[in-house]
């Protein structure tokens, strides 16, 4: 219980702490914090790992009164990456949010909105009663649309609105649907509304709060304000919005539909969220395709990586006697969730390298700087094998659940887009690391401290070995998971 | 009877707000929109809580958290259409706006 508490609160008290102290102490204390944070997710990880799902009941008050916090398996280790993650983000900020580049009201603001944004994802990720979350996602999307508008560019306030309208129509969308529910059951504990009386309400409900949900996890066709948001971000705070931010909204839909309401799930449903996801994977791996930054090829590619989560739906028991494991696609939807997590920082980390060395993010300004920045383009490079869904890395573990489950269960047509977004991904992917390891050389780079490379690179092999080791993570994903993940939807 | 009475105030509070949301590309209408919005989700909210013998008081707790969150974002709405302003000259976001940058 007590490292729960410590992740939860930590980050806050930290974020607090780093706006009240002296500014000469600022980076030291949100540092403190923060490793102080990812010892007590991997602490928590491994309660978890030993002893089953960890409960918190607030104040004793049991629900429908009270809030329970509950951190099983998939909490956990989205707990565990989102640590790891931040905690290489705020390596790579040491040296990229340094007042000098961004400016004093950047490297000011960094650090206690990157806490705030830590606590949100937290409290999302273990919260069981859906006002909570609501509230936990609300101060998740704030904490995201100030670190886009933390530059003050006109481009990046422009985009920070844009996000904000977009987020709070989610949020209202997401609202509306709690209230209807508490109207009709009078509780809103997952663990309750897994076990109510349906009523007719809760389809219209269920509705409202994945549309808004939808909205906010930037899944086609609701994405438009993800890709100019995340390339105007300086690029720790784009590789946090990236990599996490969509993961929180996502959680909930998984918890909506696979725990609070899974009787709901009709096939048309279903297949309405995979579409969606289908053409998410090809539009945004087509939009990738034509971009000349290097930011922006990357911010694309998180609409498509986002789109293959949503395949889950349908996908999700596929058939267990082809299946020598339980719960095959939904394993494979979280794997993909952590895999482009690690991968998706990794990348925009090695991009901000590439802007501090060089300037620019133009493809034509990056050429030949694999010579000059040999580590940070192998970790380019590792990072774009995950995406692409290449053995040995996660993201193979990943689409090889989806895949699997989409023949056994003969939906084959969710296999095509598996594998059709996988060459998308390859071609996207190839012009940037083509223009890299070529040898002519545009732009002579400034030199970069090699410790601030190592960052992507340590990312990049999480990545990779999140796959070499899957049997792990897999097992920890299987603890306090839901029925239906294993029966389907 | 008063009962009906709120929640079909909250209900054209909504309808108000998506009006205004939809109609008008000035930001802080639009941002004004949303709080119309919000307000009328609490006040339905808050009527059901308010339905059989017993009064319900969660839904007031639950209404006053969501004030606060409310606040919080219109804050930081407005907090960015000022920057806008000031950098732009205009309160609207470009991709709304005509050729003489006006927002319509």
């Amino acid at each position: 219980m007590t490292p729960l508490v410590v992740v939860l609160s930590l980050p806050l008290l930290t974020a607090l702490s780093a706006i009240a102290v002296p500014a000469s102490m600022r980076v030291t204390v949100a540092l403190g914090g923060v490793v102080t944070t990812l010892i007590a997710a991997l602490w928590l990880g491994g309660v978890v790992w030993h002893g089953g799902p960890v409960v918190l009941v607030l104040g004793g008050w049991q629900p429908p009164i009270g809030i329970v916090l509950r951190a099983d398996g998939l909490a956990a280790a989205l707990i565990v990456m989102s640590a790891l993650v931040i905690a290489a983000v705020a390596a790579a900020a040491r040296y990229e949010m340094a007042p000098t580049p961004a400016g004093p009201r950047a490297s000011f603001g960094f650090w206690p909105l990157m806490l705030l944004l830590w606590a949100a994802l937290n409290a999302v990720f273990v919260s069981r009663d859906l006002f909570n979350l609501y509230v936990g996602l609300e101060l998740l999307s704030l904490a995201a649309v100030a670190l886009v508008a933390i530059s003050g560019t006109a481009q990046a306030l422009a985009s920070a609105m844009r996000y904000l309208l977009f987020a709070l129509a989610g949020s209202l969308l997401y609202l509306a649907g709690v209230v209807l529910v508490y109207a009709t059951h009078g509780t809103l504990d997952i663990t309750l509304l897994g076990a109510r009386v349906p009523s007719p309400v809760d389809a219209l409900a269920l509705g409202l709060m994945t549309a808004g949900l939808l909205a906010k996890t930037a899944l086609f066709p609701f994405h438009v304000w993800l890709p100019p948001a995340h390339s105007a971000a300086p690029a720790p705070a784009s590789a946090l919005l990236s990599a996490l931010v969509p993961k929180g909204s996502f959680l909930i839909v998984m918890r909506l539909w696979f725990e609070a309401m899974p009787d709901l799930a009709a096939p048309s449903a279903l297949l309405a969220l995979a579409a969606m996801g289908a053409i998410a994977v090809i539009w945004g791996g087509a939009l990738a395709l034509v971009q000349a930054r290097l930011k922006l090829i990357v911010a694309y590619s998180t609409v498509a990586q986002l789109g293959y989560l949503f395949l889950v739906f349908p996908l999700a028991g596929g058939d267990g006697i082809n299946q020598p494991w339980a719960a095959g696609a939904w394993t494979g939807a979280i794997f993909q969730a952590l895999s482009h997590g690690l991968a998706k920082a990794a990348m925009f980390l090695a991009a901000g390298i590439y802007i501090a060395a060089v300037g620019s993010d133009r493809l034509g300004d990056l050429r030949g700087l694999a010579r000059a920045l040999p580590m940070t383009s192998f970790a380019f490079a590792l990072a774009a094998v995950t995406l692409l869904g290449l053995p040995p890395s996660g993201g193979f573990t990943a689409k090889y659940l989806l895949m699997t489950s989409a023949f056994a269960s003969g939906q084959w047509v969710w296999a095509i887009v598996l594998a059709g977004g996988g060459l998308l991904a390859a071609l996207y992917l190839y012009r940037p690391v083509a223009a890299l390891f070529t040898r002519e050389i545009r732009v002579r780079p400034r030199a970069i401290p090699r410790a601030w490379q190592a960052i992507p690179l340590a990312l990049a092999a999480l990545a990779i070995l999140l796959g070499l080791l899957s049997a792990m993570p897999f097992d920890l994903l299987q603890i306090g998971r839901p029925k239906p993940a294993e029966d389907g939807l | 009877m008063s009962l009906t009475i709120f929640a079909l105030t909250g209900a054209a509070l909504i309808g108000l707000g998506v009006y205004g949301l939809l109609a008008r590309l000035h930001l802080l209408r639009r941002i004004i929109a949303f709080n119309l919005i919000g307000s009328g989700l609490f006040l339905f909210f808050g009527a059901t809580g308010a339905r059989g013998e017993i009064l319900d008081p969660i839904p007031q707790a639950l209404i006053i958290t969501g004030i606060v969150v409310a606040l919080s974002a219109s804050a930081l709405a407005v907090g960015l259409v000022v920057a806008l302003a000031q950098g732009s000259g205009r309160a609207s976001l470009p991709e709304d706006e005509d050729a003489e940058g006006r927002a319509p």
